[in-house]
Protein backbone atom coordinates (compact mmCIF):
# COMPACT_ATOMS: atom_id res chain seq x y z
CA UNK A 1 0.00 0.00 0.00
CA UNK A 2 1.33 3.53 -0.55
CA UNK A 3 0.09 6.99 -0.48
CA UNK A 4 -0.13 8.02 -3.74
CA UNK A 5 -0.94 12.44 -4.16
CA UNK A 6 -2.15 13.28 -7.81
CA UNK A 7 -1.83 17.43 -7.67
CA UNK A 8 -3.99 18.54 -11.00
CA UNK A 9 -2.89 21.13 -13.28
CA UNK A 10 -5.27 23.73 -11.68
CA UNK A 11 -3.63 22.56 -8.40
CA UNK A 12 -6.30 20.56 -6.85
CA UNK A 13 -4.59 17.88 -4.78
CA UNK A 14 -6.11 14.73 -4.32
CA UNK A 15 -4.45 11.87 -2.23
CA UNK A 16 -5.70 8.15 -2.67
CA UNK A 17 -4.52 4.58 -0.89
CA UNK A 18 -3.02 3.08 -3.30
CA UNK A 19 -3.15 -1.17 -3.17
CA UNK A 20 -0.04 -2.80 -4.39
CA UNK A 21 0.30 -3.97 -7.76
CA UNK A 22 -1.87 -1.80 -9.35
CA UNK A 23 -0.59 1.22 -10.93
CA UNK A 24 0.00 4.72 -10.69
CA UNK A 25 -2.61 5.36 -12.82
CA UNK A 26 -5.43 2.44 -11.95
CA UNK A 27 -4.82 4.25 -8.27
CA UNK A 28 -6.56 7.54 -9.97
CA UNK A 29 -9.13 5.80 -12.17
CA UNK A 30 -10.25 3.59 -9.14
CA UNK A 31 -10.42 7.08 -7.20
CA UNK A 32 -12.04 8.78 -9.48
CA UNK A 33 -9.61 11.57 -9.61
CA UNK A 34 -9.82 13.89 -12.42
CA UNK A 35 -6.52 14.70 -15.00
CA UNK A 36 -5.91 11.03 -16.05
CA UNK A 37 -7.92 9.96 -18.92
CA UNK A 38 -6.42 6.09 -19.95
CA UNK A 39 -7.87 5.62 -23.20
CA UNK A 40 -6.21 2.48 -23.83
CA UNK A 41 -6.52 0.85 -20.09
CA UNK A 42 -3.00 0.41 -19.35
CA UNK A 43 -1.51 -1.13 -22.29
CA UNK A 44 1.22 1.45 -23.10
CA UNK A 45 -0.71 1.99 -26.72
CA UNK A 46 -1.77 5.40 -25.98
CA UNK A 47 -0.52 8.93 -24.26
CA UNK A 48 -3.42 10.04 -22.16
CA UNK A 49 -2.34 8.88 -18.28
CA UNK A 50 1.02 11.27 -18.71
CA UNK A 51 2.25 12.64 -15.29
CA UNK A 52 5.33 14.99 -14.30
CA UNK A 53 7.11 13.64 -11.48
CA UNK A 54 8.21 17.19 -10.39
CA UNK A 55 10.63 16.02 -7.21
CA UNK A 56 14.05 15.06 -9.03
CA UNK A 57 14.91 12.42 -6.26
CA UNK A 58 11.44 10.55 -6.73
CA UNK A 59 11.78 10.65 -10.57
CA UNK A 60 15.29 8.83 -10.37
CA UNK A 61 13.92 6.43 -7.53
CA UNK A 62 11.22 4.96 -9.70
CA UNK A 63 12.09 1.71 -11.83
CA UNK A 64 13.56 2.92 -14.83
CA UNK A 65 11.46 3.41 -18.16
CA UNK A 66 11.19 0.25 -20.06
CA UNK A 67 11.31 0.47 -23.89
CA UNK A 68 8.86 2.49 -25.73
CA UNK A 69 7.83 4.23 -23.03
CA UNK A 70 9.50 7.06 -24.00
CA UNK A 71 8.25 6.93 -27.22
CA UNK A 72 4.90 6.57 -26.08
CA UNK A 73 5.63 9.89 -24.76
CA UNK A 74 6.89 11.66 -27.73
CA UNK A 75 2.76 11.51 -28.77
CA UNK A 76 1.90 13.10 -25.35
CA UNK A 77 0.40 16.42 -24.48
CA UNK A 78 3.74 18.81 -23.88
CA UNK A 79 6.18 15.63 -22.14
CA UNK A 80 9.14 16.70 -20.45
CA UNK A 81 12.17 14.85 -19.30
CA UNK A 82 10.14 14.34 -16.17
CA UNK A 83 7.74 12.92 -17.73
CA UNK A 84 6.22 9.34 -17.08
CA UNK A 85 3.17 7.38 -17.99
CA UNK A 86 1.01 6.64 -14.73
CA UNK A 87 0.63 3.26 -16.38
CA UNK A 88 3.45 2.06 -15.67
CA UNK A 89 4.34 2.82 -12.47
CA UNK A 90 3.19 0.04 -10.13
CA UNK A 91 2.72 0.94 -7.27
CA UNK A 92 4.69 -1.21 -3.94
CA UNK A 93 5.66 -0.08 -0.13
CA UNK A 94 8.63 2.18 -2.15
CA UNK A 95 5.93 4.72 -3.73
CA UNK A 96 4.18 5.79 -0.12
CA UNK A 97 4.24 9.45 -0.45
CA UNK A 98 5.33 9.79 -4.39
CA UNK A 99 3.46 13.02 -6.01
CA UNK A 100 2.65 13.08 -9.04
CA UNK A 101 1.36 16.53 -11.24
CA UNK A 102 -0.97 16.02 -14.28
CA UNK A 103 -0.77 17.90 -17.60
CA UNK A 104 -2.86 20.70 -18.73
CA UNK A 105 -4.51 17.94 -20.83
CA UNK A 106 -3.68 14.88 -21.76
CA UNK A 107 -5.73 14.82 -25.23
CA UNK B 1 -28.81 10.34 -50.20
CA UNK B 2 -28.11 6.24 -49.31
CA UNK B 3 -30.78 4.34 -48.01
CA UNK B 4 -29.90 1.42 -45.45
CA UNK B 5 -30.54 -0.73 -42.92
CA UNK B 6 -28.23 0.66 -40.34
CA UNK B 7 -25.52 3.14 -40.30
CA UNK B 8 -22.55 1.49 -38.19
CA UNK B 9 -19.61 4.23 -36.98
CA UNK B 10 -16.56 2.59 -36.61
CA UNK B 11 -15.09 -0.42 -38.14
CA UNK B 12 -13.07 -2.05 -35.49
CA UNK B 13 -13.46 -5.64 -34.44
CA UNK B 14 -16.85 -4.68 -32.79
CA UNK B 15 -18.50 -3.07 -35.98
CA UNK B 16 -16.88 -5.37 -38.23
CA UNK B 17 -19.09 -8.42 -36.59
CA UNK B 18 -22.02 -6.26 -35.70
CA UNK B 19 -22.26 -5.65 -39.78
CA UNK B 20 -21.05 -9.64 -39.75
CA UNK B 21 -24.85 -10.08 -37.88
CA UNK B 22 -26.68 -7.59 -39.87
CA UNK B 23 -25.68 -9.81 -42.90
CA UNK B 24 -26.49 -13.17 -41.62
CA UNK B 25 -30.72 -11.61 -40.29
CA UNK B 26 -30.34 -10.23 -43.72
CA UNK B 27 -30.06 -6.71 -43.25
CA UNK B 28 -28.05 -3.97 -45.41
CA UNK B 29 -25.62 -1.55 -43.76
CA UNK B 30 -22.86 1.11 -44.94
CA UNK B 31 -19.69 1.92 -42.21
CA UNK B 32 -18.41 4.62 -41.74
CA UNK B 33 -14.41 5.20 -40.22
CA UNK B 34 -12.50 8.33 -39.50
CA UNK B 35 -9.09 6.43 -40.25
CA UNK B 36 -8.38 5.37 -43.62
CA UNK B 37 -8.42 1.81 -43.01
CA UNK B 38 -10.31 -0.94 -41.55
CA UNK B 39 -9.77 -2.02 -37.94
CA UNK B 40 -9.81 0.53 -35.57
CA UNK B 41 -7.87 0.22 -32.19
CA UNK B 42 -6.51 -3.34 -33.35
CA UNK B 43 -4.91 -2.01 -36.74
CA UNK B 44 -4.06 1.84 -35.66
CA UNK B 45 -2.63 0.93 -32.18
CA UNK B 46 -1.50 -2.84 -31.92
CA UNK B 47 -1.46 -4.00 -35.75
CA UNK B 48 1.85 -6.63 -34.40
CA UNK B 49 0.90 -7.52 -31.12
CA UNK B 50 -0.84 -10.72 -30.00
CA UNK B 51 -4.10 -11.23 -28.50
CA UNK B 52 -4.87 -14.03 -26.37
CA UNK B 53 -8.44 -13.64 -25.48
CA UNK B 54 -10.74 -14.43 -28.57
CA UNK B 55 -12.41 -17.37 -28.03
CA UNK B 56 -11.13 -20.24 -29.70
CA UNK B 57 -8.03 -18.28 -31.08
CA UNK B 58 -5.30 -19.21 -29.00
CA UNK B 59 -3.03 -16.18 -30.48
CA UNK B 60 -3.46 -13.37 -32.95
CA UNK B 61 -2.74 -9.85 -34.25
CA UNK B 62 -4.82 -7.39 -33.99
CA UNK B 63 -3.63 -7.08 -37.84
CA UNK B 64 -4.68 -11.02 -38.53
CA UNK B 65 -7.96 -10.60 -36.60
CA UNK B 66 -9.07 -7.50 -38.24
CA UNK B 67 -8.14 -9.32 -41.60
CA UNK B 68 -10.23 -12.43 -40.62
CA UNK B 69 -13.12 -10.27 -39.80
CA UNK B 70 -13.12 -8.12 -43.16
CA UNK B 71 -12.67 -12.02 -44.74
CA UNK B 72 -15.72 -12.77 -42.23
CA UNK B 73 -18.17 -9.89 -43.58
CA UNK B 74 -17.19 -10.16 -47.28
CA UNK B 75 -20.18 -12.13 -48.47
CA UNK B 76 -22.38 -9.23 -47.98
CA UNK B 77 -20.54 -6.61 -50.02
CA UNK B 78 -21.02 -4.00 -47.58
CA UNK B 79 -19.84 -0.28 -48.47
CA UNK B 80 -16.95 1.23 -46.45
CA UNK B 81 -16.72 5.00 -45.99
CA UNK B 82 -13.16 5.31 -44.96
CA UNK B 83 -11.82 9.04 -43.83
CA UNK B 84 -14.93 10.40 -43.15
CA UNK B 85 -17.07 10.97 -40.03
CA UNK B 86 -20.41 10.64 -39.08
CA UNK B 87 -20.78 14.50 -37.97
CA UNK B 88 -24.25 15.09 -37.95
CA UNK B 89 -27.82 12.85 -37.11
CA UNK B 90 -31.10 14.36 -37.31
CA UNK B 91 -34.51 12.47 -36.35
CA UNK B 92 -37.14 12.74 -39.29
CA UNK B 93 -40.24 10.92 -39.57
CA UNK B 94 -38.66 7.90 -37.53
CA UNK B 95 -35.49 7.71 -39.59
CA UNK B 96 -32.00 9.08 -39.12
CA UNK B 97 -30.17 11.44 -41.25
CA UNK B 98 -26.71 11.08 -41.47
CA UNK B 99 -23.99 13.41 -42.66
CA UNK B 100 -20.42 13.01 -42.87
CA UNK B 101 -17.81 15.61 -42.77
CA UNK B 102 -17.12 14.97 -46.39
CA UNK B 103 -20.67 15.53 -47.24
CA UNK B 104 -22.03 12.15 -47.49
CA UNK B 105 -25.82 11.58 -46.40
CA UNK B 106 -27.47 8.34 -45.40
CA UNK B 107 -31.04 7.59 -44.39
CA UNK B 108 -31.52 5.03 -41.64
CA UNK B 109 -33.94 3.65 -39.40
CA UNK B 110 -30.70 2.54 -36.93
CA UNK B 111 -27.26 4.22 -36.03
CA UNK B 112 -24.84 1.72 -34.07
CA UNK B 113 -21.81 3.43 -33.13
CA UNK B 114 -19.01 1.01 -32.31
CA UNK B 115 -17.09 4.44 -31.82
CA UNK B 116 -14.09 2.59 -29.48
CA UNK B 117 -12.69 5.43 -27.30
CA UNK B 118 -13.54 7.28 -30.27
CA UNK B 119 -12.20 8.81 -33.46
CA UNK B 120 -8.61 8.97 -34.14
CA UNK B 121 -7.11 12.46 -35.15
CA UNK B 122 -3.72 13.55 -35.29
CA UNK B 123 -2.27 15.47 -32.01
CA UNK B 124 -2.04 19.28 -32.78
CA UNK B 125 0.57 21.63 -31.08
CA UNK B 126 0.00 22.51 -27.91
CA UNK B 127 0.75 26.72 -28.68
CA UNK B 128 -3.06 28.07 -29.17
CA UNK B 129 -1.15 30.23 -32.41
CA UNK B 130 -0.76 27.47 -34.54
CA UNK B 131 -4.50 27.50 -34.76
CA UNK B 132 -4.59 30.14 -37.13
CA UNK B 133 -2.19 28.21 -39.87
CA UNK B 134 -4.50 24.95 -39.05
CA UNK B 135 -5.06 23.61 -42.55
CA UNK B 136 -2.93 25.89 -44.54
CA UNK B 137 1.02 25.99 -43.02
CA UNK B 138 1.02 24.20 -39.87
CA UNK B 139 0.34 20.99 -40.87
CA UNK B 140 -0.43 17.34 -39.67
CA UNK B 141 -0.25 15.68 -42.49
CA UNK B 142 0.86 15.46 -46.20
CA UNK B 143 -1.21 15.76 -49.14
CA UNK B 144 0.38 17.54 -51.77
CA UNK B 145 4.51 17.56 -51.34
CA UNK B 146 5.07 19.77 -54.19
CA UNK B 147 3.67 23.08 -51.92
CA UNK B 148 7.34 22.07 -50.14
CA UNK B 149 9.51 22.96 -52.67
CA UNK B 150 12.02 25.55 -52.76
CA UNK B 151 10.42 26.68 -48.67
CA UNK B 152 11.60 26.42 -45.45
CA UNK B 153 10.07 23.64 -43.38
CA UNK B 154 9.91 22.85 -39.91
CA UNK B 155 9.53 19.07 -39.06
CA UNK B 156 8.07 18.23 -35.13
CA UNK B 157 8.56 14.95 -34.10
CA UNK B 158 10.53 11.65 -34.02
CA UNK B 159 9.03 8.68 -35.15
CA UNK B 160 9.05 7.36 -38.72
CA UNK B 161 6.51 10.28 -40.11
CA UNK B 162 8.26 12.76 -39.03
CA UNK B 163 12.19 11.04 -40.23
CA UNK B 164 10.37 10.23 -43.12
CA UNK B 165 9.19 13.38 -44.47
CA UNK B 166 11.92 15.30 -43.32
CA UNK B 167 14.21 12.89 -45.66
CA UNK B 168 12.06 13.23 -48.65
CA UNK B 169 11.51 16.85 -48.28
CA UNK B 170 15.20 17.50 -47.73
CA UNK B 171 15.81 16.93 -51.22
CA UNK B 172 13.68 19.93 -52.40
CA UNK B 173 13.09 21.85 -49.32
CA UNK B 174 14.98 23.63 -46.18
CA UNK B 175 14.54 21.04 -43.95
CA UNK B 176 14.63 21.74 -39.96
CA UNK B 177 13.83 18.70 -37.86
CA UNK B 178 12.96 19.49 -33.96
CA UNK B 179 12.78 16.91 -31.65
CA UNK B 180 12.09 16.95 -27.82
CA UNK B 181 14.79 14.26 -27.30
CA UNK B 182 17.58 12.41 -28.57
CA UNK B 183 17.04 9.44 -29.23
CA UNK B 184 14.35 8.59 -32.36
CA UNK B 185 11.48 6.04 -32.38
CA UNK B 186 11.72 5.90 -35.97
CA UNK B 187 13.22 2.65 -37.78
CA UNK B 188 16.62 2.47 -37.43
CA UNK B 189 17.63 2.93 -41.28
CA UNK B 190 15.51 6.18 -41.38
CA UNK B 191 17.61 7.35 -37.83
CA UNK B 192 20.81 6.38 -39.57
CA UNK B 193 19.64 8.37 -42.67
CA UNK B 194 18.38 11.45 -40.67
CA UNK B 195 22.03 11.99 -38.20
CA UNK B 196 23.89 11.64 -42.20
CA UNK B 197 21.86 14.59 -43.64
CA UNK B 198 22.46 16.18 -40.66
CA UNK B 199 26.05 15.70 -40.59
CA UNK B 200 26.65 16.70 -43.88
CA UNK B 201 24.31 19.88 -43.51
CA UNK B 202 21.42 18.70 -45.40
CA UNK B 203 18.94 19.18 -42.75
CA UNK B 204 19.20 20.80 -39.28
CA UNK B 205 18.80 18.86 -36.56
CA UNK B 206 17.47 20.32 -33.38
CA UNK B 207 16.71 17.80 -30.24
CA UNK B 208 15.60 18.72 -26.90
CA UNK B 209 13.48 21.38 -28.07
CA UNK B 210 9.68 22.01 -28.15
CA UNK B 211 7.48 24.03 -29.81
CA UNK B 212 6.94 27.25 -28.32
CA UNK B 213 5.22 29.90 -30.81
CA UNK B 214 4.78 30.36 -33.95
CA UNK B 215 4.43 33.82 -35.54
CA UNK B 216 3.89 35.68 -38.95
CA UNK B 217 1.73 38.80 -39.81
CA UNK B 218 -1.49 36.88 -41.98
CA UNK B 219 1.10 34.17 -43.46
CA UNK B 220 3.44 32.22 -41.35
CA UNK B 221 6.93 33.66 -40.89
CA UNK B 222 8.87 31.63 -38.22
CA UNK B 223 8.70 29.52 -35.32
CA UNK B 224 9.96 29.81 -31.76
CA UNK B 225 11.02 26.76 -30.16
CA UNK B 226 12.50 26.27 -26.48
CA UNK B 227 14.66 24.17 -24.14
CA UNK B 228 13.74 23.04 -20.98
CA UNK B 229 15.62 25.11 -19.46
CA UNK B 230 14.52 27.47 -21.24
CA UNK B 231 16.33 28.75 -24.09
CA UNK B 232 14.94 29.46 -27.19
CA UNK B 233 15.47 30.04 -30.83
CA UNK B 234 13.53 31.39 -33.60
CA UNK B 235 13.35 29.52 -36.85
CA UNK B 236 12.18 31.28 -40.36
CA UNK B 237 9.39 28.35 -41.99
CA UNK B 238 6.79 28.64 -44.25
CA UNK B 239 5.23 25.41 -43.12
CA UNK B 240 5.48 23.70 -39.72
CA UNK B 241 4.80 20.08 -39.93
CA UNK B 242 4.06 18.06 -36.74
CA UNK B 243 4.25 14.40 -36.66
CA UNK B 244 3.11 13.29 -32.89
CA UNK B 245 0.70 10.42 -33.79
CA UNK B 246 -2.83 9.99 -33.05
CA UNK B 247 -5.10 10.95 -30.16
CA UNK B 248 -8.40 9.81 -29.56
CA UNK B 249 -11.52 12.17 -29.55
CA UNK B 250 -15.20 11.54 -29.15
CA UNK B 251 -15.75 14.22 -31.49
CA UNK B 252 -19.79 15.43 -32.37
CA UNK B 253 -20.87 11.88 -30.66
CA UNK B 254 -20.53 13.81 -27.46
CA UNK B 255 -22.83 16.27 -28.54
CA UNK B 256 -25.88 13.69 -29.66
CA UNK B 257 -28.01 13.46 -26.43
CA UNK B 258 -26.71 10.18 -25.14
CA UNK B 259 -26.46 11.22 -21.63
CA UNK B 260 -22.48 10.40 -21.53
CA UNK B 261 -21.01 9.10 -18.67
CA UNK B 262 -17.06 9.70 -18.56
CA UNK B 263 -17.16 9.57 -22.49
CA UNK B 264 -18.71 6.47 -22.74
CA UNK B 265 -22.89 5.58 -23.94
CA UNK B 266 -25.13 4.31 -21.59
CA UNK B 267 -27.15 1.52 -23.05
CA UNK B 268 -29.77 -1.40 -22.00
CA UNK B 269 -27.83 -5.10 -22.22
CA UNK B 270 -31.50 -6.30 -23.95
CA UNK B 271 -30.66 -4.52 -26.87
CA UNK B 272 -27.63 -2.03 -26.50
CA UNK B 273 -29.96 0.18 -27.33
CA UNK B 274 -29.37 3.93 -25.78
CA UNK B 275 -31.60 6.67 -24.75
CA UNK B 276 -32.74 7.18 -28.55
CA UNK B 277 -34.95 4.81 -30.13
CA UNK B 278 -32.90 3.61 -32.87
CA UNK B 279 -28.96 4.72 -31.66
CA UNK B 280 -26.94 1.61 -30.61
CA UNK B 281 -23.90 1.46 -28.65
CA UNK B 282 -21.48 -1.32 -28.64
CA UNK B 283 -17.37 -2.16 -27.68
CA UNK B 284 -15.29 0.06 -25.64
CA UNK B 285 -17.97 2.88 -25.94
CA UNK B 286 -20.91 1.46 -24.16
CA UNK B 287 -21.15 1.37 -20.37
CA UNK B 288 -23.55 -0.95 -18.66
CA UNK B 289 -23.39 -2.68 -15.04
CA UNK B 290 -20.74 -5.39 -15.53
CA UNK B 291 -19.40 -3.89 -18.08
CA UNK B 292 -15.96 -5.48 -19.84
CA UNK B 293 -13.80 -3.83 -22.51
CA UNK B 294 -13.02 -6.96 -24.30
CA UNK B 295 -12.79 -7.40 -27.82
CA UNK B 296 -15.29 -10.56 -26.87
CA UNK B 297 -17.67 -8.43 -25.27
CA UNK B 298 -18.16 -6.23 -28.10
CA UNK B 299 -18.53 -8.95 -30.19
CA UNK B 300 -21.83 -10.13 -27.98
CA UNK B 301 -23.07 -6.87 -28.13
CA UNK B 302 -22.85 -6.54 -31.80
CA UNK B 303 -25.06 -9.53 -32.46
CA UNK B 304 -27.72 -8.36 -29.54
CA UNK B 305 -27.90 -4.84 -31.21
CA UNK B 306 -28.21 -6.25 -34.73
CA UNK B 307 -31.70 -7.92 -33.44
CA UNK B 308 -32.34 -4.70 -32.20
CA UNK B 309 -32.03 -3.24 -35.59
CA UNK B 310 -34.16 -5.61 -37.31
CA UNK B 311 -37.06 -3.99 -35.43
CA UNK B 312 -36.69 -0.94 -36.76
CA UNK B 313 -35.18 -2.09 -40.46
CA UNK B 314 -38.30 -4.53 -40.83
CA UNK B 315 -41.45 -3.66 -38.81
CA UNK B 316 -44.04 -5.52 -40.32
CA UNK B 317 -41.55 -9.15 -40.47
CA UNK B 318 -41.13 -11.15 -37.26
CA UNK B 319 -37.39 -11.87 -36.24
CA UNK B 320 -36.62 -15.14 -36.36
CA UNK B 321 -33.48 -17.20 -34.80
CA UNK B 322 -31.57 -19.55 -36.95
CA UNK B 323 -28.79 -20.77 -36.61
CA UNK B 324 -26.16 -20.78 -39.30
CA UNK B 325 -25.09 -24.62 -39.51
CA UNK B 326 -28.89 -25.41 -40.24
CA UNK B 327 -30.38 -22.58 -42.35
CA UNK B 328 -30.47 -22.38 -45.93
CA UNK B 329 -31.42 -18.99 -45.93
CA UNK B 330 -28.53 -17.67 -43.87
CA UNK B 331 -26.12 -20.21 -46.28
CA UNK B 332 -27.84 -18.45 -49.15
CA UNK B 333 -26.26 -14.88 -47.50
CA UNK B 334 -23.72 -16.12 -47.21
CA UNK B 335 -23.02 -17.69 -50.71
CA UNK B 336 -22.41 -21.02 -49.51
CA UNK B 337 -22.69 -23.89 -52.07
CA UNK B 338 -23.61 -27.63 -50.40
Amino acid sequence: MAKIKYIEFNGTEHEADVANGLSVMEGAIQNDIPGIDADCGGGMSCATCHVYINDDEWFRKLPEKEMGEDDMLDQAFEPKSNSRLSCQLIVSDDLDGLTVHMPEKQV
Amino acid sequence: MIKTDVVIIGAGPTGLFCAHQLGIIGLKCEIVDNLDKIGGQCIELYPDKPIYDIPAVPKCTGEELTNNLIEQIKPFNFNFHLSDRVQELKNENNKWLVKTLNGKEFETPNIVIAGGVGSFEPRKFPTKSAEKYDGKSVLYSIKDKTIFKDKSVVIFGGGDSALDWAIELSNSSKVTLVHRRDEFRGTPASVQKIKELSDNNTIDLITKYSIKDVKGNGSLESVEIKSESGESKVIKADYVLGFFGLIMQLGPIAEWGLNLDKKTIPVNTENFETNKKGIFAIGDICTYPGKLKLILSGFHEGALAARGCFKYARPDEKYRFEFTTASSTIKDRLGVKE
